[in-house]
C-alpha cells in the first residue's frame, strides 16, 4: 500500500537514511526503532509528505505522495506527530471532529456521520466525561488521548504515529496498541509507529525498522530484526534477552559506571 | 444558549449600539425624530445632523471596529499567538508615520491618507520580506520581525512629534490614539469589509485545523501555504483600511476575538462573523461615549476602547478561571 524507492533523508552534516526501499503492506504493524536524532520522526514526515526527501520517492498505491492533493492524501494517511499543539481554543469534541476535516462534505457544518464517528472515538478513548470541556483544561495524558481519538476519527488506511504512547497511563497504552492491531489485522490498515518501548514493540509489532543514525538501516520480522546483537548495536548499549510467559523481552544490561556509550 | 441564538443576540446588540450612536451626541435626537429623518431626509437641521454628521461617523466607527476585529482574529490564528493583533506587521507604525509626515508638511487629508497607505504597505512588505528571506517559514520570526520594525517606526514617530510645531502635536496625538473625527464617506470601508468577509469565510473550517499548527494542518489535508498567504493578505488589507479610517485605534483587534471566544465561539465559522459584529458594535459604542459623555469636548476613541475593554476582558477571564477550577 505504501512504499519507498531509494529514499534518502539527511540533515546538513548528517545522513539519516540512505537508499531505503521498503514496502509497508496491509495488516502489518511496524515499529521504527533507533536512538534520539536517528531520523525516526524525519522518516515519518517524509512518508506523510510533510517533508521533501533529499532523493527517492514515497509511493501510495502507485501515486507519488508529493503529487496528491493534501485533502485526498489525508483521507488515506493519518499522522500523530510527536509534538502537537497544546493550545486549542475549543472543546474536546471540537478537537476530535477536526479529524473528520479531510472527509467533510460541506464547509458549513459536520454531517451526522462525522459527528457519530467522533462520538464513537470519544467513547473509545474514555473521553465521554469531558467531551464538552475545553481541550486546554485537560492533563497531558488526556490531551494525548484526544489527539489519538482525532486520528482514529480520521479513519486512514495508513497510520503513522510518532511515540503514540507518550504521557499515556498503562491501561491506555495497551488500549491504543490493541486498537491499532485491530485496525491492521481486521481493517487491513498499515501501522508504522516510532516506539521506545521494546516490550510493547515486541508484543504488538510484526515488522521492525531499525535506524542506526548514520544512513544505515535494517528491517524485517521479529526473528531477524529483534536480536540482542542488532538491538545492542542500535542503541549502543548491551541488551540481555529473557523469556517471560512466552514473551521475549530485552533487559538493559549492566555497564561500567562511565557514560561513554552516550 | 445555542450558537445561532447567540449570534442573533450579538447582532441585536450591534444594532442597538448603532442606534445609540445616532441618538447620542452634543445634540440629543429622540428616536421618533431620528426615524423620520432617516425615512424622509428633509432640509431641517436634525436631518442634516443625522445624514451629514452622525450616520457617516457611526458607520465609520462600525466598519473600523469590524475590520480591526476581523484582522485580529485572523492574525491570532495565523501566528498561533493569543497576543497577536492587527498591527503586528508594522502596519500601524507605517501608516502613522506616513500620515504624521503628511501632517508635518501640512498636506491635505487626501495626500496624508495616500502617504499613510504607501508607508503601511512598505512597512508590511519589509516585515514580510525580512521574515521570509530566511527561507523556512516560522510564525515566531514573523512576529519578532514585526515587533522590531514597529519599535523602529515608533522611534521615528517620536522624532516627528518632537519636530512638529506645538499646534499640530495635539491632532497628531489624537490620530495616534485613534480618532474617528476625520472619517469621511463610510461606503468604501464597508465595501472592503464585505469583500474581505467573502474571501475569508470559505477558509473558516481550514482555520480551525490551522490552529493545531502548520504540520498537523497539512497532515489533515489543509494546503497551508496558499491559505496562509490569502489570509495574511486579508488581515493586512483590513488593518490598513481600519487605520486609514480611524487612526491607530488600539485594543479592539486584540480583545474582541478573545471576547467572542470567551462567549463560546472558538469555531472560526462563528468566530469571524461574531468578531465583525462585536468589533463594530464595540467601537461604535466607545466612539459614542467618547464624543458625547463630555460634549462638546471630544476624546480620542482609543482611550475609551482601552478603558472599556480592559475591565470587560478581565471580568470574563476571571469568570473563565472559576469555571476551569471546578
Amino acid at each position: 500500500m505504501l512504499r519507498t524507492d531509494g529514499l534518502r533523508l539527511a540533515y546538513p552534516g548528517q545522513m539519516l537514511v540512505d537508499g531505503l526501499s521498503i514496502e509497508f503492506q496491509p495488516g502489518q504493524v511496524w515499529a521504527v526503532l533507533g536512538r534520539n536524532g536517528s531520523g525516526k520522526s524525519t522518516l515519518l514526515h517524509a512518508l506523510a509528505a510533510l517533508r521533501q526527501p533529499e532523493s527517492g520517492n514515497v509511493v501510495l498505491r502507485n501515486a507519488l505522495v508529493g503529487t496528491l492533493p493534501r485533502r485526498a492524501l489525508a483521507r488515506h494517511i493519518g499522522v500523530l506527530l510527536q509534538e502537537e499543539s497544546r493550545e486549542f481554543w475549543g472543546s474536546v469534541r471540537d478537537y476530535v471532529l477536526l479529524g473528520r476535516y479531510p472527509h467533510a462534505r460541506s464547509p458549513f457544518g459536520w454531517s451526522v456521520e462525522d459527528e457519530r464517528i467522533a462520538e464513537d472515538e470519544i467513547k473509545a478513548l474514555h473521553l465521554g466525561g469531558f467531551a464538552d470541556r475545553p481541550f486546554a483544561s485537560l492533563s497531558g495524558g488526556e490531551r494525548q488521548r484526544v489527539r489519538v481519538a482525532a486520528l482514529f476519527a480520521q479513519r486512514p488506511a495508513v497510520y503513522l504515529l510518532d511515540e503514540p504512547l507518550q504521557h499515556l497511563d498503562l491501561p491506555h497504552q495497551v488500549a491504543v496498541l490493541d486498537r491499532l492491531s485491530i485496525e491492521a489485522r481486521n481493517g487491513g490498515a498499515v501501522v508504522v509507529m516510532v516506539l521506545h518501548d521494546l516490550l510493547f514493540a515486541a508484543r504488538y509489532c510484526n515488522r521492525f525498522l531499525l535506524l542506526f543514525g548514520d544512513g544505515r538501516f535494517s528491517f524485517g520480522p521479529a526473528d531477524q530484526a529483534l536480536t540482542a546483537e542488532h538491538l545492542g548495536e542500535l542503541y549502543g548499549f548491551p541488551l540481555v534477552p529473557v523469556e517471560v510467559g512466552g514473551d521475549r523481552l530485552f533487559l538493559p544490561g549492566r555497564q561500567s559506571g562511565d557514560m561513554s556509550h552516550v | 444558549m445555542s450558537r445561532a441564538a447567540g449570534i442573533v443576540v450579538v447582532s441585536l446588540i450591534a444594532a442597538i449600539s448603532v442606534v445609540t450612536g445616532l441618538v447620542c451626541g452634543s445634540v440629543h435626537i429622540p428616536l421618533a425624530k431620528l426615524f423620520s429623518a432617516l425615512v424622509q431626509p428633509g432640509g431641517d437641521a436634525i436631518s442634516d445632523i443625522v445624514w451629514k454628521l452622525r450616520l457617516p461617523r457611526v458607520l465609520a466607527a462600525f466598519s473600523c471596529g469590524a475590520l480591526l476585529a476581523l484582522a485580529g482574529a485572523l492574525m491570532q490564528v495565523l501566528l498561533r499567538n493569543p497576543l497577536a493583533d492587527p498591527y503586528v506587521f508594522g502596519i500601524s507604525g507605517g501608516a502613522a508615520l506616513g500620515v504624521m509626515f503628511g501632517m508635518l508638511l501640512g498636506m491635505g487629508t487626501f495626500a496624508q491618507t495616500g502617504l499613510g497607505l504607501a508607508a503601511a504597505v512598505l512597512a508590511s512588505a519589509l516585515v514580510f520580506g525580512l521574515s521570509l528571506r530566511a527561507g523556512n517559514w516560522n510564525p515566531y520570526r514573523l512576529l519578532l520581525t514585526g515587533v522590531v520594525v514597529a519599535a523602529g517606526l515608533n522611534a521615528l514617530l517620536s522624532l516627528i512629534l518632537v519636530l512638529a510645531p506645538q499646534t499640530a502635536v495635539k491632532g497628531m496625538l489624537y490620530w495616534l490614539m485613534g480618532d474617528l473625527g476625520y472619517a469621511g464617506n463610510p461606503l468604501p470601508a464597508f465595501a472592503v469589509l464585505a469583500l474581505l468577509i467573502v474571501v475569508a469565510m470559505p477558509f473558516a473550517p481550514a482555520m480551525n485545523v490551522l490552529a493545531l499548527g502548520r504540520m498537523k494542518a497539512q497532515s489533515l489535508g489543509v494546503a497551508v501555504s496558499g491559505i496562509e498567504l490569502v489570509l495574511f493578505g486579508v488581515a493586512a488589507v483590513a488593518a490598513v483600511t481600519a487605520v486609514l479610517i480611524g487612526g491607530t485605534v488600539g485594543f479592539v483587534g486584540l480583545i474582541v476575538p478573545h471576547l467572542v471566544r470567551l462567549m463560546g465561539y472558538a469555531d472560526h465559522r462563528w468566530l469571524l462573523p461574531g468578531s465583525v459584529l462585536v468589533g463594530g458594535g464595540f467601537l461604535t459604542l466607545a466612539d459614542t461615549i467618547a464624543r458625547s459623555a463630555w460634549a462638546p469636548l471630544q476624546f480620542p476613541v482609543g482611550v475609551l476602547t482601552a478603558l472599556l475593554g480592559v475591565p470587560i476582558l478581565l471580568l470574563l477571564l476571571a469568570g473563565k478561571n472559576k469555571d476551569a477550577a471546578h
